[in-house]
């Protein structure tokens, strides 16, 4: 048994060096399991019709189960503060789902079971409860919803709407999701510029929420992210307002998750904070 | 035969239950053309120009219909952009006021769940509205022309490939519409000219009927196209399988150009496609005869059923299932080995290549060295089982199992015995090696670690049942299923880092990444799990039980399935990306290398296809099943057959 020992002993020479060291840019990936978050009224706005929840759940030790985080992004529409509720009753849905049914009972055990849905199923089945309760619970209201599920480094990325996840990695901006907003279908169809997309007037116009319809599609994504990579869930008040090599900058430049969440709002607000603006930030860390 | 069973039972109606439109009308409804103004006494079109709801403003008319008619128009609301959208005018004609507002009240209601729907194969509804006696909705514009133009316009024949790839796409959009909630949509009017290609080859349906709901009153009216409706619609029934006979009217009708409107009503048994076009493949009439059966019962039972069936045929192998995008052309040329060598028996197992010699098992029980540039024999060692487990070379030293239970390890350079390993069970996995060790399954229900040098083993893992997967060494971990369907983690110390159960055996050998690791299963699914935890991230049903092990390549993964078909699937959401029919069942595990996917399939042949599309870029027949999975190396293909023979192919 000693040779595999030997050969598992190896992680200690390849482990991955810290992925930025340049002058001016953030610390290397932190050794712990971090996340900040921030949710921010705008400008213009009276009420904040964003929701954001996070769940992290770290341990340390070699064996044993790998860290837990849930992150979880939803913006809201509808009058009469409908869109609030839609939100925040959505995140609590999703993580409700994802929690009780599916993370805690099988967290523990080291066995898997095919009788057990797969995580990316679980997301689609917690997104589309989310649907159900918003329909009966604030019916005529919706919201999108992004959310993150990070297993370790593993992240099981479910998404309707316009809100987006990213992945930082190597100073630039990856973006996971596709928005399901009407100007992305019309750049798509080739109707649209990207440029003439941004300042659209029914820029808001979802062809896909919670809240909209009994069928809901939802998209999957599985990404890995590797030591010293972020990620980043954002609303359309972030990344309608400060452009990308605006938020690698702030990320980058910020000295700690919750710092670069604080400046990203603040870039926002700083252009005009004309919507609610919400961004969570994850960083792998390191081993 | 078909055809008299139905005449028998169920003779067509004498006389249509609609009366019988007159030939210039069915020559006008063939040619999609709006009728010459004033052949119909309608109120008066909206002229260019014309404002609606302050928002809209018409700039030319599309079509023009009994009582409605399609304009072009622009929404103003839109300042900066030219925004195009295709507005429908319905002219509630009704003499009696309540049915007037019944008439309202229904096209309220049904555009509302129009409103809803969200699928990129049907128009979407953006807006509607009431002005006197006129209803409009505001569309989507398709850029594009509608099949039934596509047709008149097309001289000879569609390929089966385009009509397939058309149909198929339109079987995505009924199950859609047929799955939802609380009650299926049923269109009802699946024809030709309902039916947009749009300027990327997509289709979309367009009418979903609801003019017609502005017809009322006449005598015999009903929703739907005569010539393309089932039976059972003229009794007014609108089960979802009123769609799958409207369908097959319709590919009926691309297929052998010949027009149902111009013949007797449920006659399509009558006139085979094959008297007018007989290149048409016999699976593809056989699927559209069943989806034209009297009976609906004896149809397909849904758009899923007919879908899945469509997309088993030989001509939807280049239809990328998923988006229906794939009009590429195939390829397919003969290709002529580079040499071949006779075996006393079958050759089952898989070759390896290493340093210019190719090693392989036959089940005469003899492990083979041949010369890789010409196939030449250089020496064979004799064990005392059929061999169907694949050598492994590593450090000088062929690595081979055999059924007589035993694990060889032999000088790769002279064929001599270096030491065996004798198990208590048969020896199918095939032997990996990496530090020093040498790993494999036995039908003892162990995996052994044995020292490479002495051949002394270090330790066994007993496993839950028979290891004939192949383990597989990653970072962290060595990886390996059994037959009682659990893959295993292995982790320092021989302890178990994770196990996943699977329903059934797991013959298959995971592929690993530094992410993922995926391994196929007897209970037909392709698992991605999380390599480190063994978490399921996502899994992919098959239509059939999974021997192949997995290959991957370009972000995909390849495993065939019992079900004959080759997958590609996406490696991060496990969505399919292509799937490959052939004629018998994937037992062969693929080989990637650059752009290709090699494989064979009982069916005799060894297929290469382009890895991104899923293409035949070629096929070699051999003259018996290829479980053998191919080894590549250097630009050839080196792959084993039922037929006795090895044989070296360019790849």
């Amino acid at each position: 048994m000693g040779f595999l020992r030997r050969l598992i002993g190896r992680e200690g020479d390849s482990a991955p060096a810290p992925v930025s060291s340049e002058a001016g840019k953030m610390l290397p990936a932190p050794s712990r399991f971090d996340v900040g978050w921030v949710t921010d009224v705008g400008k213009v706005r009276d009420h904040n019709e964003d929701a954001a929840l996070v769940i992290v759940a770290a341990h340390d030790g070699d064996e044993g189960p790998p860290s837990f985080g849930l992150f979880i992004l939803a913006d809201g529409m509808g009058g009469h503060r409908a869109g609030e509720v839609a939100s925040s009753l959505a995140a609590r849905v999703v993580a409700h789902h994802i929690t009780r049914q599916s993370y805690l009972p099988s967290l523990l055990d080291h066995e898997r079971d095919a009788s057990q849905p797969a995580l990316t199923e679980v997301l689609v089945d917690a997104v589309q409860a989310a649907n159900a309760a918003v329909s009966k619970e604030a019916p005529g209201s919706g919201t999108t919803l992004s959310c993150a599920l990070v297993l370790g480094t593993q992240a099981y990325i479910a998404h309707v709407g316009d809100s987006r996840a990213y992945v930082l990695k190597e100073g630039a901006l990856e973006q996971i999701t596709q928005d399901h907003s009407l100007v992305d279908r019309l750049v798509h169809a080739g109707q649209l510029t990207p440029a003439e997309a941004a300042v659209h007037p029914q820029k808001n116009v979802l062809y896909r929420a919670i809240g909209q319809s009994s069928v809901l599609e939802v998209d999957t994504h599985v990404r890995k992210i590797h030591a010293g990579e972020y990620l980043l869930l954002c609303s359309d008040g972030l990344w309608g307002l400060v452009n990308e090599g605006e938020i690698v900058k702030l990320i980058e430049g910020a000295s700690s998750l919750q710092g670069a969440c604080e400046d990203l709002v603040a870039a926002a607000n700083g252009a005009g904070g004309s919507d609610n603006v919400t961004a969570i930030l994850w960083r792998s860390p390191l081993g | 035969m078909e055809t008299r069973q139905i005449e028998a039972s169920q003779p067509p109606p004498e006389k249509p239950v609609q009366g019988a439109p007159s030939a210039s009308d069915q020559r006008r409804a063939q040619r999609s053309e709006p009728p010459a103004q004033g052949v119909h006494a309608v109120e008066g079109r909206l002229p260019e120009d014309h404002r609606l709801q302050d928002r809209y403003r018409v700039l030319s008319i599309l079509a023009v219909g009994g009582m409605s008619a399609v304009y072009k128009a622009q929404d103003l609301r839109f300042s900066k952009v030219k925004r195009i959208c295709a507005i429908k005018e319905m002219i509630n004609s009704a003499n009696d006021a309540d049915v007037r507002a019944m008439i309202l009240r229904n096209f309220e209601r049904e555009t509302n769940i129009l409103a809803t729907l969200n699928h990129p194969g049907i128009v979407q509804v953006y807006d509607c509205f009431t002005e006197g006696n006129r209803s409009y909705l505001v569309l989507e514009y398709v850029r594009g022309r509608d099949l039934e133009a596509v047709l008149t316009d097309k001289k000879g024949f569609f390929s089966e490939q385009k009509v397939v790839g058309w149909a198929i796409q339109i079987c995505e959009v009924l199950s859609y519409l047929h799955r939802h909630e609380p009650r299926p949509i049923v269109f009802r009017d699946i024809k030709p000219s309902n039916i947009m290609l749009d300027e990327y080859g997509r289709i979309k349906l367009i009418d979903f009927g609801i003019a017609k709901m502005f017809q009322s009153g006449k005598k015999g009216t009903m929703i739907g196209t005569e010539g393309y409706s089932p039976p059972e619609q003229y009794q007014g029934i609108a089960d979802p399988r009123v769609d799958i006979y409207a369908l097959g009217a319709t590919m009926h009708h691309l297929l052998s150009k010949r027009d149902p409107r111009l013949e007797p009503p449920f006659s399509f048994q009558r006139r085979p496609i094959h008297e007018t076009n007989p290149s048409v493949s016999r699976e593809l009439v056989g699927v559209v005869n069943k989806a034209l059966e009297y009976d609906a019962n004896d149809r397909f039972g849904s758009a899923d059923e007919m879908q899945r069936t469509l997309m088993s045929l030989r001509s939807a192998r280049d239809v990328r299932s998923t988006t229906g995008l794939g009009t590429s052309v195939t390829v397919s040329s003969e290709i002529t080995p580079l040499w071949r060598f006779a075996f006393e028996d079958e050759v089952r197992s898989s070759p390896s290549v290493h340093q210019g010699t190719v090693y392989v098992g036959a089940y005469d029980h003899n492990l083979y060295a041949l010369n890789a540039e010409n196939g030449e024999f250089l020496w064979k060692y004799a064990t005392d089982g059929g061999i169907a487990s694949s050598p492994y070379v590593y450090e000088g030293i062929v690595f081979v199992g055999s059924a007589d239970r035993v694990l060889y390890a032999v000088d790769a350079r002279t064929g001599r015995i270096r030491w065996t390993c004798p198990t208590k069970g048969k020896v199918w996995s095939s032997p990996q090696a990496a530090f020093h060790h040498v790993f494999f399954g036995s039908d003892d229900r162990n995996l052994y670690a044995v020292n490479v040098e002495a051949g002394r083993i270090a330790w066994k893992f007993k496993a839950d049942g028979r290891v004939r997967s192949s383990p597989q060494i990653g970072e962290e971990a060595i990886y390996v299923g059994c037959e009682a369907g659990l893959v295993y983690a292995i982790d320092t110390g021989g302890d178990v880092r994770w196990r996943f159960r699977a329903r059934r055996g797991v013959t298959s050998s995971p592929a690993v990444t530094d992410e993922m690791t995926y391994v196929g299963s007897q209970d037909r699914y392709v698992y991605g799990l999380d390599v480190r935890s063994g978490w399921l991230a996502w899994r992919y049903r098959t239509d059939g039980p999974i021997i192949s092990s997995p290959a991957l390549g370009k972000g995909m993964v390849f495993i065939g399935s019992a079900d004959k078909h080759l997958y590609a699937l996406d490696a991060e959401s496990g969505r399919l990306v292509w799937r490959y029919g052939t004629d018998g069942q994937v037992t062969s595990s693929p080989a990637v290398l650059d752009d290709a996917v090699y494989f064979g399939s009982v069916d005799g042949c060894v297929y290469s296809l382009e890895a991104k599309t899923g293409n035949l870029r070629w096929r070699f027949q051999t003259a018996g099943p290829v479980t053998s999975s191919p080894a590549v190396e250097d630009g050839v293909i080196y792959i084993g057959s039922s037929d006795r023979y090895l044989y070296a192919l360019p790849a």
